[in-house]
């Protein structure tokens, strides 16, 4: 999938992430602030890794504000700004199992 | 060397120190030793005055010198403008080398960071720092080690002459002009001054600064004139505002509320629970919420308490006021209504040696049956860290928690089992404070564990209707929602130690090191 | 039948999907059912994101047994039937519909699930339904509303919408309610499903939500929705039978069952007439002492 725009998902509040995706230069571009980033900065690169692959983006600026995000918002929420900025709202492979 | 907490700590460190790793929290029970005094400087002419014109006369008349311990309270808290006012003089006449031993430092001492930074400021001894120079001790800036002490330590080390305070400050809300301070009244109202006696007791030369002179004789006094070398008058000692702040409004958090109720219900089925028992808590919504429905079942059951200990807030005071309790014993206010409590005749002001000293002939702390404290994080031995937090950063203060949890018969740690996604119940907590052996329970939203040193304790709650669990099964539940943490990167050198009440080394703390990402 | 359609519900708690502070562990507080919103809570410009926000949560949190139903915007909105997917993808146990008026507004949601469970291999008949009662119109359909389809495991009342629409308010005395929770309770029943009543908005009043629910207890309702985690203890406190309700239960449930074996059809239990037509509410009274953890016996 290719990123179109810029677009943004989530919050600044606590236990939320506020992720930002733009066109990237040909590669992914990963910038991560957060208040566990000790405790879980490895594990929140993984599954932003992840989901952007699951997505098939690789070209792409990324930016996450983590203000202790479990997993499953983390996701959420680039999948959220991946919809914005492609502009697909419907029709989306919940979990990618829909049967063809 | 490994010390009894498993916490490895470096030879040079103790070396440095000539301190002792710690042995386990009974270790010096019964051990003599000879109290230290200070250098006294007699007044024997009848000129009848103390008063000096400024704080820079009076640390000229004091010998200030590079090289000085200097002693602060922090009955103002967040409101206090002493220490920084201190510090501004001695910056400007160009003093360094000074060591800085105050009961608390907190976020309205960001300003000392600037004469950390230029050499002014190189050693501190505190309960703790919050803000901005936690930061700086955490990053490495402050040149000697950081000595975090609890409140019965900081006694202990005064008086067995561990630390010898060269000038002891001691803002006063109403002084007179012989030196006679009270907590009360003026404009700066405090309450108590409980944690400079043992500064007024054992500092060779001991300055009072009020924003409010009173004609003589202040009395009762709670520093006597006996130990004051010097009064000064300034503007403002502090705050107000931050000083004593209006009762907190009781918590509606369901979560708080809950672990709350799980505390009474735990409290009451213990067997110290009966007419005449003792009791200590902190500030935290969760401990108020306990207060507050603890005496709800006192009333219920016609059980009165015999003394309360704090740390005071207005559900302590109200217990007072409602005749459920005979007496307050008090260190500190945290509230409004603590501060006008003062002067019932039931509140009996301590001091912080009486509190909490554990090398004295007996303090308050061990006289308790429970205590109900916090914690950022306690691992899986029951250890407690409530001054470094989980990203590595010194930003909280040991406070009485050390002190209390050891003493009390029954020490109750509340936290909620996840702060935002740190777990709180962990493996290994990043620095030990209060060792394992003196905390009996852990209370969390998500179930409670007793200390299986207590068997007594897990005997009596069998028929109890409480979410009881293992405290490794309150780590996997939440390392089951937040996954594993991992271990925060620290640099090698040693910033800080954590002090055992004792004195022993129960932990050190490192200088911190940027996160940068491992593996793929 | 899906064995789920008749489980406890006293207390259904509501929290916004978009909100991961809300969402990540309600279950402490123990409600039966968690009510994750897309609709009311959920700002126009964030419905999106409240899906991606939901479908993760109903993936990877373990609600420990709470039952998870997702409230779906108004089926005039644009947002519903992606709702819809969302919602069954994740594996939601039930879809709550606003604003119900007709049995057709059950039948295309349920055709929309069916769709959604065979796109996303989720067992056919395995999403419930239940249905928001929010207009005068629907109060009067009700019935009908109530036997649109199998998968429909109970209406709710919704006060708010519902006062306005009657030219009214929520006076806090429930006399605006009184004619549409008679009627909803009375058609709930007559289909065999189940029926709750509506949020009680005013959290400094404790006192009044009791009364309010003790009103609804009586009245017959299975349970309420909930806006507060606080509110839930009151909820199953009154929902809690008394023990000597709970013993005749006992004894009625082991008594017919022994006596269906021995074919005899109608008998005493403590000086009281007994018969087969006891036995589901007796089992319900067992159920209800269980989940408020006062029953100690063996059934």
């Amino acid at each position: 999938m290719e990123i179109k725009k810029p677009a943004m998902a989530g919050t600044l509040e606590s236990s939320d992430c506020q992720v930002t995706v733009e066109p990237g230069d040909g590669k992914i571009d990963f910038v991560l602030e957060s208040a566990v980033i000790n405790q879980y900065g490895n594990r929140i690169r993984k599954v932003i890794m992840e989901t952007l692959k699951n997505l098939d983006i690789d070209n792409v600026r990324i930016t996450v504000v983590d203000k202790g995000a479990l997993d499953c918002t983390i996701k959420a929420r680039v999948e959220g700004a991946v919809s914005r900025s492609t502009d697909q709202f419907e029709n989306i492979l919940w979990g990618g199992r829909r049967k063809s | 060397m490994i010390n009894a907490v498993g916490r490895d700590i470096p030879e040079e460190i103790l070396k440095i120190t000539g301190k002792e790793p710690f042995m386990g929290i009974h270790h010096f029970d019964g051990s003599v030793y000879k109290k230290d005094g200070p250098y006294t400087k007699c007044v024997i002419n009848s000129e009848g005055s103390k008063m000096v014109d400024s704080i820079r006369d009076c640390l000229v008349k004091c010998g200030i010198r590079d090289g000085m311990t200097l002693g602060f309270h922090h009955h103002f808290r967040e409101g206090d403008y002493v220490v920084n006012m201190v510090m501004e003089e001695i910056h400007n006449m160009g003093i360094k080398d000074i060591t800085i031993c105050a009961s608390s430092l907190g976020k309205a001492h960001d300003k000392l960071v600037e004469y950390i930074e230029d050499g002014t400021i190189t050693g501190i001894q505190s309960s703790g720092v919050r803000g901005k120079i936690g930061r700086a001790i955490s990053e490495g800036k402050l040149k000697g080690l950081a000595i975090m002490r609890s409140h019965g330590g900081r006694v202990r080390a005064i008086e067995t002459g561990e630390v010898r305070i060269d000038i002891a400050f001691i803002g006063a809300p109403t002084c007179d002009d012989y030196g006679n301070c009270r907590g009360i009244g003026g404009k700066s109202d405090c309450g108590v001054l409980s944690y400079s006696m043992v500064d007024a007791d054992y500092a060779d030369k001991v300055v009072a600064i009020t924003d409010c002179l009173v004609p003589f004789p202040n009395f009762p006094a709670h520093i006597s004139m006996t130990k004051v070398d010097y009064v000064v008058v300034v503007d403002e000692i502090g705050n107000p505002e931050k000083i004593a702040t209006g009762a907190a409004k009781p918590t509606t958090d369901m979560r708080k509320l809950m672990m709350a109720d799980y505390c009474t219900e735990f409290v009451v089925n213990t067997p110290y629970f009966k007419d005449g028992f003792s009791y200590q808590t902190g500030v935290g919504g969760a401990s108020i919420a306990s207060t507050i429905s603890l005496a709800k079942i006192m009333k219920e059951r016609n059980v009165r308490m015999r003394f309360g200990v704090g740390g005071l807030t207005k559900p302590m005071c109200d217990l007072l006021e409602n005749g459920q309790v005979d007496a307050l014993l008090d260190t500190q206010d945290f509230d409004l209504d603590a501060v006008e409590s003062v002067i019932n005749p039931k509140h009996f002001r301590i001091s912080a040696g009486e509190y909490a000293d554990p090398f004295n002939k007996g303090a308050v702390v061990n006289k308790l049956d429970f205590v109900i404290l916090a914690a950022l994080e306690v691992d899986v031995n029951f250890n407690c860290n409530v001054v470094v937090g989980s990203d590595g950063m010194i930003t909280g203060a040991q406070g009485g928690h050390p002190d209390t949890a050891a003493g009390a018969k029954c020490t109750i740690v509340i936290t909620p089992l996840l702060q935002g996604r740190i777990p709180a119940v962990c493996t290994d907590v990043t620095t030990v404070t209060t060792p394992g052996e003196s905390i009996d329970v852990v209370i969390t939203d998500y179930g409670i564990a007793i200390n299986p040193n207590r068997q007594d304790l897990i005997q009596c709650m069998k028929d109890v209707d409480l979410p009881f669990k293992t405290i490794e099964e309150l780590r996997d539940i939440a390392y089951s929602i937040t996954g594993k943490p991992e271990k925060v990167q620290f640099d090698d050198k040693v910033v800080g130690i954590i002090e055992s009440r004792d004195g022993t080394v129960m932990d050190v703390v490192r200088k911190i090191k940027e996160f940068q990402f491992t593996g793929e | 039948m899906n064995p789920n359609k008749k489980r406890l519900r006293r207390t259904m708690m509501f929290l916004n999907a978009q909100k991961p502070g809300l969402i990540k562990d309600p279950y402490i507080y123990k409600p039966d059912s968690i009510m994750l919103d897309l609709e009311d809570a959920v700002a126009e410009n964030q419905k999106d994101a409240a899906r991606f926000s939901l479908y993760h949560a109903l993936q990877e949190i373990d609600y420990r047994g709470c039952e998870r139903v997702v409230r779906i915007n108004g089926l005039d909105t644009p947002y519903w039937k992606e709702d819809i997917r969302c919602a069954v993808a994740g594996g939601c146990d039930a879809i709550r519909i606003p604003k119900t008026e007709r049995p057709e507004d059950i039948k295309a949601v349920e055709a929309e699930i069916q769709i959604a469970e065979e796109d996303f291999g989720i067992p056919q008949g395995r999403t419930l339904i239940m249905a928001a009662i929010e207009s005068a119109r629907g109060v009067v359909k009700a019935l009908d509303v109530c036997e649109a389809s199998d998968r429909l495991f109970g209406i709710a009342l919704s006060g708010g919408d519902y006062t306005k629409d009657l030219q009214t308010y929520i006076t806090g005395t429930g006399v605006e309610l009184m004619g549409a929770r008679q009627n909803l309770i009375i058609a709930a029943r007559a289909a065999k499903i189940q029926c709750f009543d509506t949020v009680y908005t005013d959290l400094n009043d404790m006192e009044g939500f009791r009364r309010d629910v003790e009103t609804i207890h009586l009245m017959g309702f299975d349970g309420k929705s909930i806006i507060n985690p606080r509110q839930i203890p009151i909820v199953h406190d009154i929902f809690t039978p008394a023990q000597k309700n709970i013993i005749f239960a006992e004894k009625v449930v082991m008594e017919i069952e022994d006596k269906r074996e021995k074919g005899i059809g109608v008998f005493i239990v403590d000086g009281k007439m007994i018969d087969i037509a006891f036995y589901d509410g007796a089992k319900r009274t067992i159920e209800l002492a269980k989940a408020s953890g006062v029953y100690k016996g063996g059934l």
